[in-house]
């Protein structure tokens, strides 16, 4: 008995060079249960299109170079099986490239904004070390562990080419420059680890235009987790004291204001402290049409002075905050 | 079913301020079905990933001490916030895998009198109605059938996303092709509307320091809905519902087209269909104009 199954790959074909607009090219084909994707865009090229392009290198999943995506998943096509991704997406398979916008042809893209954006972060060990070094570097098991998991990055750029803020924001330096950021930041022999902090919190391309929807944790084929590694670096700024108030780190820092308070997050006063007066009125036209509906309502108080209930047993959350807390702004 | 589901509900801050509806709906409808709930009124805010960007440990203390509530009465602890499933099942996991963070954290909690054991589940609101009241129970209890309703499901990130961290909760959601909502409202005899941005980001989380970004990833998710054809959308987030309810005026002068799409709450769509009452449904406190919804 044959496990194969008939699957239609639905193609993304484009040539930067001679075509205007992009097109999807249908090609069948009995797929066998060891066939990893990588195998069926072999076999376009051998069997059906020999035009057809991709990029791809070691086979082993450690080149980075083979990341595509299949009906939208982040797929490194050397290390999916494709009845896996059959099983999930039923028998048409979309391949396409990481990013549709970044294409040169077919599934290769244009990954300069990737590397610039990786070399922005200044992704080595900054150190003035002796050139005739009598003893070696040492660095304990922990030290190490510290950053072996976000060492594993292979460049595919999967994690980069999934995160929808940097879609919309292309300035912002993604989920993979940032795990890199991380990695260097934490080796005991680095010394730019404050520098790296500050690149790392600008607002506009740093760690606090993250809008934390794990794309990239999902779409990353060695596991890494790189948002992770973005809310380590949201800590380091507080834990090494290189932080600066505005209104990304007010809004980190101020949930604690309402939760002393009354145990819950003061929605109106997360806004005006993380905004200051002056941020406010951007919030005003919103604040009315909440007032208008109910949503900032009369019920339970008067809005903005007395109107959020209070947990039961609130003395422990303020007594919690007050021997837990570690950080300041 | 023999026994009596009863399960402890985490409001969660939304809840308790600006969405009252959620939980006006979520109580009508665990009545309506039978499910007994016990509010965790001592449970303080999660922390929404933001507090955890500020001050990991103290989050973890401070969502260690809510899931307490939940274990002292022995009871699953539910959620109607995919942020609060999240961040509370992120402490969970933490603690349950790392003996020394957990002896840390109980050190603190000791202060007040608590202990964090890691007996009790975490589950959204949305899983237990699928994975243990069951679909086809809740089907026997339409009165209103939807079927005049084209439903356009929004997952949102904290509920699908990462896998790994949610595992069984949530029935093992797929992230890229997620089908819990929409077999929920097939059991309702809506109109689930397919449409790609189903399992998007709104964007909630950075509304305000990356006030654009914020805007444009919702407007691609209404503008997706819409066009194709979807009278409603349903979310099991209230940040999710707050994003695209609240600014969808502003939404719609930055994506350049008028928005007009009703955004609802998971529970509010079933208590539509149970036949609940307009005071529970609360679709008066919506800012984008969804009373028509109501029709029972």
């Amino acid at each position: 008995m044959s496990a194969n199954k008939k699957v239609t790959l639905k193609t993304f074909r484009f040539n930067a060079e001679t075509d205007y607009l992009p097109y999807y090219k249908h090609y069948e084909m009995e797929v066998g249960k060891d066939e990893l994707v990588l195998d069926l865009l072999n076999r376009i090229k051998w069997e059906h299109d020999g035009s057809f392009s991709y990029r791809r290198s070691c086979r082993h999943g450690i080149c980075g170079a083979c990341a595509i995506k299949v009906n939208g998943k982040a797929t490194l096509a050397c290390k999916v099986n494709a009845l896996e991704l059959v099983e999930l997406f039923g028998d048409e398979l979309v391949i396409e490239p990481s990013s549709k916008k970044r294409a040169i042809k077919d599934m290769i893209i244009d990954k300069t904004d990737f590397w610039d954006k990786h070399a922005a972060v200044k992704p080595y060990v900054v150190s003035d070390v002796d050139p005739h070094p009598e003893a070696e570097s040492k660095q304990s098991i922990e030290e190490f562990n510290n950053f072996l998991d976000s060492d594993l990055c292979i460049q595919c750029g999967a994690c980069h080419y999934s995160c929808p803020a940097l879609e919309v924001n292309p300035d912002f330096l993604g989920p993979a420059a940032l795990n890199a950021a991380y990695r260097f930041t934490i080796d005991p022999r680095d010394e730019a680890g404050d520098e790296r902090l500050k690149i790392t919190a600008e607002q506009g391309t740093g760690v606090w235009d993250c809008v934390k929807c794990y794309e990239c944790a999902e779409a990353c084929p060695k596991e890494i987790d790189p948002i992770g590694k973005i809310g380590k670096l949201h800590n380091l700024q507080f834990v090494r004291g290189v932080v600066e108030s505005n209104v990304a780190t007010r809004h980190a820092e101020g949930f604690l204001r309402g939760m002393k308070k009354t145990g819950f997050l003061d929605e109106a006063d997360i806004v005006t402290y993380s905004e200051g007066y002056l941020g406010m009125y951007k919030h005003i036209g919103t604040a009315l049409k909440m007032l208008k509906t109910g949503k900032i309502h009369w019920h339970s108080g008067i809005p903005f002075i007395n109107s959020i209930p209070k947990i039961k047993n609130l003395d422990e959350v303020q007594k919690l905050i007050e021997i837990s807390q570690t950080n300041k702004l | 079913m023999s026994e009596q589901l009863h399960y402890a509900l985490f409001t969660g801050c939304t809840a308790k301020q600006s969405t009252p509806e959620l939980l006006s709906s979520t109580l009508a409808v665990a009545e309506k079905l039978g499910i007994k709930i016990t509010i965790l009124e001592e449970a303080s805010c999660c922390g929404a990933s933001h507090l955890q960007d500020f001050d990991e440990f103290l989050a973890h203390v401070l969502n260690a001490r809510n899931i307490c509530y939940a274990e002292k009465l022995g009871l699953t602890m539910i959620t109607i916030c995919n942020t609060c499933q999240l961040n509370s099942a992120m402490t969970k996991h933490a603690l349950d895998k790392d003996p020394e963070l957990k002896a840390r954290v109980n050190e603190k909690l000791a202060e007040v009198g608590l202990e964090y054991k890691g007996t009790s589940e975490i589950k959204h609101f949305l899983y237990t109605l699928i994975d243990e009241y069951g679909l086809d129970n809740v089907k026997n209890k339409v009165t209103v059938p939807l079927s005049h309703l084209n439903i356009a499901p929004f997952y949102g990130c904290h509920n699908i996303r990462p896998s790994e961290l949610h595992g069984n909760a949530n029935g093992g959601e797929n992230p890229y092709n997620p089908n819990s909502l929409d077999r929920l409202i097939d059991a309702l005899e809506g109109n689930p509307v397919n449409y790609e941005s189903k399992n998007k980001c709104c964007g909630f989380h950075v509304e305000l320091q990356a006030n654009h970004t914020s805007e444009v990833l919702s407007g691609n998710a209404l503008l997706d809905a819409l066009d194709n054809n979807a009278d409603m959308m349903v979310t099991p987030c209230p940040l999710c519902h707050l994003k695209m309810d609240t600014y969808q005026d502003s939404i719609g002068k930055v994506m350049g087209r008028d928005i007009e799409l009703p955004v609802l709450h998971m529970p509010q769509m079933v208590a539509l269909a149970l036949g609940c009452t307009e005071k529970e449904i609360g679709l008066n406190f919506h800012v984008q104009k969804a009373k028509q919804l109501y029709t029972a």
